[in-house]
């Protein structure tokens, strides 16, 4: 028990007597006496599959379950289709690893180049990678794609995803890239003064993290005057309806894909995807599957442009990247299949009506009011006297209300909550601060 | 077969969403979209079969033997799916209240106590996303440390010249300069180069141990000391822990930090290449400089930062937790062992039936051939045996690693197979060996028996296609 050896006992001792081995103390000879433990390890028992199934289980009950969420800030509670599941969940995509052999891997492989084929199509650039570990770590990698001998600098939005700020931050404690944060000005993004000859790039989050729609093409106009990248952080879920990155002005698009059919899941798994303008094509850091064919002719699917990696370049690589986001890049492919281009734009359009139908309401309450002019998508911040006691009394309903901010909540509302819903959600916050009719 | 693209109809499609129940409100003009993306249009039958196909054209544990070198291809137990798949679990939102998610916190802490008795590491950190990603986190706590003490000049970080490339690239991601070390004829670290390249301006020493040719360094208590005394910090690489834990402790052997691969040795599925986990322990002296959160909470005042958004891979920490529960305090020395044994009697079988172990006599959980000779002799690679096992249905070893290996196979064949699968992978290669000898272009053209022959690589990297171009352009 505990261990999931198939072999039977007597035929490990078979085994061990084929190498002429009285038994595991001799499999160890290499290792130091010194640092070989003579006991088992300070753990509890091995369990049996029901006894973990218990103890699993009452660990997730320890947890509460919102029915309805109405926070979003870079997590997204979407509708899943069943499909979505269900498919991913193939033993044999499950259990693979990452397709070194082309030959017994055409599925994997496939799925992949399709994947990139889908987020080429919603950023609308040319290039899209096999994925990173998420949405924040994607921003951070393009940052560093970016950079040349003359430019070191980055210029980070103020008004991007505070863990992708910080992410970017991290990774450039490592590189030694200067960070520079550009300040939010009534919540959206001011650049003024901020480029020079030293800047490789400005990295922007369509929409912001405060949920509004940044003006990407003088954005992109003013990183581009400077000589610098565009790097658009954008939420995928928007792109059946909102303007490609690539048709405003981005040379390398990012973001997370856990909109794309992936559960929230306290924040991971997650996907993170890259796609880039041509020219920037083999800068792309990680797995990147390519097409071509066999002696025959035949369509074949591979792993390319290795000469970037790492397990090729070492230290001279483009990144370190070698396991990634594969199972959930193929959750995302399905999604995206299932919903075609019609059932995108109807989440898009849904999220930013039903946003602004719970934004409207809540403004007809007494005191409350949306802080920031201008349009917004599915997220929007309102100031109200008391987040505090609002969130409790929302809380006590199985409502997850909007993510605090200072004197103020971050809402965000998809297509998966109903008229119904966020109905019910104003009249408690009407009732929480004591507002009569 | 046909890409989702091919299969598409314009009209097709589901509805899986109903009407608006609000008032629709227009996308602003200036920031609509002006031409759909181009996604595939079709049913959720075809869509279905479509997925099914592919499928069938992938190869998991689930479908033989997969003894890849350096990835711990073992079996993935299927409780940690159901459990990973807990509506407590996945319905959970990265930043809701803190006394909403305790059993989210709970699954972490727990993970991290258990990896920390496993590893003999004070503290750890779930954040990194892959091993990868815990190699820059690591480092990234060493170049915090030295900092934190005015010793800017430590600069280089030393790595093996067997190491896995992830060491080196994560080195350089880290603003470190590299310095390789070189191994023994044995295949071990070079001690006499170690003591010669550490210096004031090192920084640390990147090891896997056992290392990537399968053995055990047993000098590791004399290296760590060498590393220390000149004033660095060393880090251990953990993907190949699957061999000792249970058995002995990085932490008693003189390492700082390390990362695991939870997607290795805990036994999470790899996914087709990920996603993965990449725990990050330390020593106490390091625990201060551990990532944080800015939404999800924050480390502490000299925390390096974070390496990704939110806590965790943390479907991948409850799948693991799961794994870690069942072995419990005596299944990890157990596991251990197997894999030894599995590897030693493979190795045993493959000497016997004719081909060449890069190192000879016991080795770890995997171990390394060199076909050298071979491709002398009868002009048959590395290359051409993997692709022959193909045809028997199995999943080749890792080919051309370590890099100090010439025509390198190494596998990993894992304590979750059978005598009777590692006696029939020894058979197969004997009877390739035989072939390679006479007929060697047999093997050349392997394998014949997938649905696709030898890929042409060179044409695909010359001229990258790497998204379908749609007939209109
Ligand atoms: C020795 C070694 N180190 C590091 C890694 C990197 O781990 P990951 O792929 O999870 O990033 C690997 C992966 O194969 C490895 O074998």
């Amino acid at each position: 028990m505990g261990n999931f050896l198939p072999a039977a006992p007597a035929e490990r001792e078979a085994q061990y007597a084929a190498l002429g081995l009285s038994g595991p103390a001799d499999l160890y000879r290499d290792v130091p006496e010194a640092v070989r433990l003579d006991g088992p390890l300070d753990l509890p028992a091995p369990k049996s599959e029901l006894e973990v199934r218990r103890s699993m289980e009452a660990l997730a009950g320890q947890n509460v379950r919102f029915s309805t969420i109405l926070r979003g800030a870079g997590a997204y509670d979407h509708y899943i289709p069943a499909a979505v599941s269900r498919i991913a969940a193939k033993e044999e995509f499950v259990t693979a690893y990452t397709p070194y052999q082309a030959e017994i891997s055409q599925g994997v492989l496939q799925s992949i180049f399709e994947f990139q084929t889908m987020i080429c199509e919603l950023t609308g650039l040319d290039a899209a990678n096999a994925s990173v570990y998420d949405g924040a770590s994607a921003a951070a990698e393009a940052v560093a794609m970016c950079r040349d001998r003359k430019r070191t600098k980055a210029v980070v939005s103020g008004a991007a995803h505070p863990d992708v700020i910080a992410t970017i931050q991290t990774y450039c404690f490592g590189s030694g890239m200067e960070v520079v944060l550009a300040p939010a000005r009534e919540g959206r993004t001011d650049l003024t003064g901020l480029l020079d000859d030293g800047v490789a790039c400005v990295y922007v989050q369509q929409p912001n993290f405060y949920g509004l729609l940044e003006d990407g093409a003088a954005l992109a106009d003013q990183a581009h005057a400077a000589g610098a990248k565009l790097i658009a952080g954008v939420n995928p879920a928007t792109l059946g309806v909102l303007e490609a990155p690539g048709a405003w002005g981005a040379d390398i698009a990012v973001g997370e894909g856990q909109p794309l059919g992936l559960p929230l899941s306290w924040g991971g798994p997650y996907l993170g995807f890259m796609a880039a303008s041509q020219p920037l094509m083999r800068k792309l850091p990680g797995r990147i599957v390519g097409q071509t064919a066999d002696a025959q002719g035949r369509r074949a699917f591979v792993l390319t442009m290795q000469a970037r990696e790492q397990h090729i370049r070492r230290e001279k690589a483009s990144s370190n990247v070698c396991s990634n986001e594969a199972l959930c890049a193929l959750t995302a492919s399905v999604y995206l299949s299932l919903m075609g281009p019609a059932g995108l734009m109807q989440v898009g359009e849904q999220c930013y009506a039903k946003a602004h139908y719970l934004a409207d309401e809540l403004c007809k309450l007494q005191g409350v009011k949306l802080r920031y002019p201008g349009p917004f998508f599915h997220e929007f911040v309102t100031d109200l006297p008391d987040p505090t006691d609002v969130l409790a009394g929302l809380e006590a309903k199985g409502i997850l209300g909007g993510f605090p901010l200072k004197g103020g909540l971050l809402w965000c509302v998809t297509e998966k909550q109903t008229r119904e819903e966020l109905d019910r959600t104003v009249a408690i916050v009407k009732e929480v601060l004591g507002i009569w009719n | 077969m046909e890409l989702i693209f091919e299969r598409s109809r314009p009209g097709r499609g589901s509805q899986i969403l109903p009407p608006p129940d609000v008032p629709a409100a227009p996308i602003p003009a200036e920031h609509a979209r002006k031409r759909a993306p181009r996604l595939p249009e079709i049913g959720e039958s075809d869509l279905s079969r479509h997925y099914q196909a592919l499928a069938r054209r992938a190869f998991g544990v689930c479908d033989g033997f997969y003894p890849l070198g350096s990835c711990t291809m073992k079996y993935n137990p299927k409780l940690g799916e159901e459990m990973a798949a807990l509506p407590g679990f996945t319905g959970i939102h990265p930043l809701q209240p803190a006394h909403t998610v305790k059993g989210c916190q709970l699954a972490m802490a727990q993970t991290e106590y258990a990896l920390s008795r496993i590893t003999g590491m004070d503290r750890f950190t779930l954040q990194p996303a892959a091993g990868a990603h815990g190699e820059f986190t690591g480092l990234l706590l060493i170049k915090a440390w030295h900092r934190s003490r005015g010793d800017e000049g430590r600069t280089v970080i030393l790595v093996p010249d067997s190491a896995h490339g992830t060491n080196p690239a994560s080195a350089a991601m880290a603003g470190f300069t590299v310095k390789n070390i070189p191994s023994t004829a044995e295949g071990l670290v070079d001690l006499e180069a170690l003591r010669a390249a550490c210096g004031p301006d090192t920084a640390g020493l990147m090891l896997t141990n056992p290392n990537t040719v399968g053995l055990f360094e047993r000098d590791i208590l004399e290296i760590t000391k060498i590393v220390h005394d000149a004033g660095g910090l060393v880090y251990y690489d953990g993907a190949n822990l699957n061999a000792i834990m249970g058995v002995a402790r990085p932490g008693d052997m003189g390492f700082d930090v390390c990362h695991l691969n939870l997607h290795k040795t805990f036994a999470t599925p790899h996914g087709g290449g990920g996603p993965g986990s990449g725990p990050v322990g330390c020593k106490e002296f390091l625990a201060p400089f551990l990532p944080g959160s800015a939404l999800g909470g924050n480390g502490g005042e000299q925390s390096i930062g974070q390496v990704r958004a939110f806590h965790a891979n943390f479907l991948v920490v409850v799948r693991a937790l799961a794994y870690l529960m069942t072995l419990g305090n005596s299944g990890p020395a157990e596991a251990a062992r197997g894999a030894v044994l599995n590897a030693n009697y493979l190795k045993k079988k493959l000497e016997e039936a004719g081909y060449r172990s890069a190192f000879p006599g016991l080795c770890m959980h995997e171990f390394v051939l060199t076909l050298e000779g071979l491709k002398k002799e009868a002009g048959v690679s590395a290359l051409d045996v993997a692709k022959a096992m193909l045809d028997a249905g199995i999943h080749p070893p890792t080919m051309y690693f370590p890099l100090i290996v010439h025509e390198a196979l190494m596998f990993e064949p894992t304590e979750t197979e059978a005598p009777e699968t590692l006696d029939r992978a020894a058979e197969v290669l004997s009877e390739i060996l035989r072939r390679a000898h006479e007929d060697p272009e047999s093997l050349h053209a392997a394998p014949v028996s997938t649905v696709i022959g030898r890929p042409d690589e060179t044409a695909a990297a010359r001229h990258p296609v790497v998204r379908y171009v749609f007939p209109e352009g």
